[in-house]
């Protein structure tokens, strides 16, 4: 019964996942997509936590939901006039567009579903965000401190950019 | 945690350190004197090369950070391609990107130490992040000429297919972290041989991808088909910064392909594993490279695009190479990158100088360059031949072992093409050395580079004529950097 419960909130979720998502591609007006992408990124915060992964689950609601988003919002109400702007988001290739995807989404479903993934059959650990900072720390602290790096550069990046020049 | 040999990481916190540095240094001076910041920058690179000559040889983090001895060639590549980058920068840092000097300088340093610690990565994380840490700056160093609306498209431009291939390459990591369980390139190789041999079957999954990683990489190397960013991008960003683009960010792809493919899937690089068998992929692609790229570069009348198909055309060359997956096709890439380094750096700082004297990229207005700057028309023709693969230059010898390494893996319809697609790009090459000496219009132009240019023209004249004549030293090192991989 459970794992019926559980498969029926994943079809739910996957549903909303995807209309809002088209609902982002398709609206005319750029704000309702940001609502809508918010609400996607929102529902693939839930899948996460289906998965087992609430500290992944939280990190998407804080990052992507509030500050991404929040972002994004902000760019459209800043940028005069774009909010109310009515906008055509495709141009004459969508049809090409979505023949390639389509295709694209067939040869993977196809190649995915016949493909011997490799399955872990040991249970989860019981904290995995204790797994995780753990991980972070000893094995991936490399990686993990490079990223600090790139953040710096885009930091810089974006500074130089959006510098009025002469200033 | 004991036997750990952090040393070995001095080089690249070196480099970043001194990029802060320099950051700092912009300031201090008051963004005065524009000099002192590109010889910093200059010393700074040239300090982490000796700092990487006393410090190498470990792993570190369980192997996730090596420093063997391609890692070392290629680190070697890049601070070279980051040095030649800025030694070219000083003309252009007087005038046109006079209010962010520093940021300029310290920006190639970041995408120098990302593309260190990418050719360093043996586990596909640090090896992604690396790419980022190297291509973030060049999307601001791409758009850096503010006012100029083909640099601001560049930058967008590249920004955008930039972050469109890391998804998709990112995807394809994805699939094979599922196939495998894990991100170490080592334990994945040995991961795919078990399932290989306890099913008998691996699946399209990792026909999917590959491809995908293929494609991911593709797009940073600038191969057909994923070049389409490559001209425009190239045309629009600040010479040196097209000049490290196409050496450095090249090169660091191809250590990038050379660990995932080459060291991880090397089991699927022949026919006996079809259908998964990448080699048949990569080769079609780099005759596509070959043969697109050279009769692009034929109809280019601006040299920058011109050199951007050319160098569409070079990295096809590599592929060569690469799809061997032997001792000497890895070799012969490193090789190669070696030459292609001096080769197109030198070419682009002919071109960053000629285009501050001139303003003009066109092909045609390097009339008669021969009579009133004669050593740089000459250095110019010696760099075009060596991309052209002329004896007794480096790039023959680098095309000849490319090409032997094709021959010896099998590819010999893929030497035949780049023969027969090197014998077409000689035509354009030879076209800028005729217009350079034989034109009938009367020259105007006399180009008189700053000290740091001109060190980086002679560093390359020396560096193409030297290993044309004698391969041997540097062909030694790439085979010995070569035997990390087990063949």
């Amino acid at each position: 019964m459970e794992v019926e419960v559980s498969q029926l909130v994943f079809y739910l979720l996957s549903f909303v996942i995807i209309i809002s998502a088209i609902y982002v591609v398709t609206l005319r007006n750029i704000f309702h997509s940001a609502l809508f992408l918010i609400l996607t990124l929102f529902a693939v915060a839930g899948i996460y936590i289906m998965l087992n992964a609430e500290f992944l689950a939280a990190v998407q609601v804080l990052i992507y939901v509030g500050a991404i988003s929040i972002l994004i919002i902000f760019a459209i109400m800043l940028t005069s006039q774009l909010a109310n702007k009515q906008i055509r988001q495709s141009n004459e290739q969508v049809m090409i567009g979505i023949f390639i995807c389509s295709g694209f989404l067939l040869a993977s479903l196809g190649s995915i579903a016949n493909t011997v993934w490799r399955i872990v059959e040991k249970p989860l650990p019981e904290n995995n965000t204790l797994t995780m900072g753990k991980l972070l720390m000893n094995e991936f602290v490399l990686p993990f401190e490079i990223v600090s790096i790139v953040l710096l550069a885009a930091l810089i990046g974006a500074v130089v950019l959006a510098r009025k020049e002469g200033a | 945690m004991t036997d750990q040999n952090w040393s070995i990481l001095i080089p690249e916190i070196f480099l970043f350190i001194w990029a802060l540095f320099i950051f700092g240094l912009d300031l201090g001076i008051k963004r005065k004197n524009p000099k002192i910041l590109g010889y910093s920058a200059m010393a700074g690179l040239t300090i982490t090369g000796i700092l990487l000559a006393i410090f190498n040889g470990g792993i570190l983090f369980k192997g996730m950070f090596q420093s063997d001895q391609l890692a070392i060639f290629f680190k070697v590549i890049f601070i070279g391609s980051a040095f030649m980058a800025v030694g070219s920068s000083f003309d252009i840092a007087s005038e046109k990107i006079r209010h962010h000097r520093g940021e300029y300088y310290g920006l190639i340093l970041f995408s120098t130490v990302g593309m260190m610690f990418l050719s360093s990565a043996s586990e596909l994380i640090t090896l992604y992040i690396g790419m980022e840490l190297t291509t973030i700056p060049l999307y601001v160093l791409a758009a850096f000429y503010k006012d100029d609306k083909l640099s601001v498209e560049a930058g967008l431009k590249y920004l955008i297919v930039g972050a469109f291939s890391s998804a998709i390459l990112l995807y394809g990591l994805s699939l094979l972290y599922g196939l495998t369980g894990t991100t170490d390139i080592v334990t994945m190789k040995i991961n795919l041989s078990l399932v290989f041999l306890s099913y008998g079957k691996i699946g399209p999954g990792l026909i999917l991808a590959m491809i995908m990683v293929i494609a991911g990489i593709g797009f940073k190397l600038a191969l057909v088909p994923f070049h389409m960013w490559a001209p425009d991008v190239y045309q629009g960003a600040p010479t040196p910064i097209t000049a490290f683009l196409s050496v450095g960010s090249k090169a660091a792809g191809v250590v990038a392909f050379a660990r995932i493919f080459v060291n991880g899937l090397i089991a699927f690089a022949s026919d006996v594993m079809k259908p998964l068998d990448w080699g048949i992929i990569v080769a079609i692609l780099a005759a596509a490279a070959m043969i697109l790229g050279n009769i692009t570069a034929l109809r280019q009348r601006n040299i920058k695009r011109m050199l951007a198909y050319s160098s569409i055309a070079q990295i096809g060359y590599v592929m060569v190479g690469m799809v061997a997956a032997s001792e000497l096709g890895i070799a012969s890439v490193g090789y190669y990158m070696f030459i292609y380094l001096f080769a197109n750096m030198g070419a682009f700082t002919i071109a960053t100088i000629f285009n501050d004297k001139t303003g003009s990229d066109g092909i045609i207005s390097y009339s008669g360059l021969s009579k009133t700057s004669p050593i740089f028309a000459a250095y110019m023709s010696i760099f075009l031949l060596s991309l052209a693969g002329i004896p007794p230059l480096g790039g023959f010898a680098a095309k000849y072992l490319v090409f032997a390494a094709g021959i010896q893996a099998g590819y010999t319809w893929l030497v035949i093409v780049a023969l027969l697609t090197s014998v077409v790009s000689l035509y354009y090459y030879a076209n800028i050395i005729k217009t350079m000496y034989f034109s009938a219009e009367e020259p105007t132009i006399k180009i008189h580079p700053s000290f740091p240019a001109n060190l980086v023209l002679l560093i390359s004249v020396i560096g193409i004529i030297l290993f044309g004549i004698f391969p041997g030293p540097i062909l030694d090192w790439a085979l010995e950097s070569a035997k990390i991989f087990a063949f």
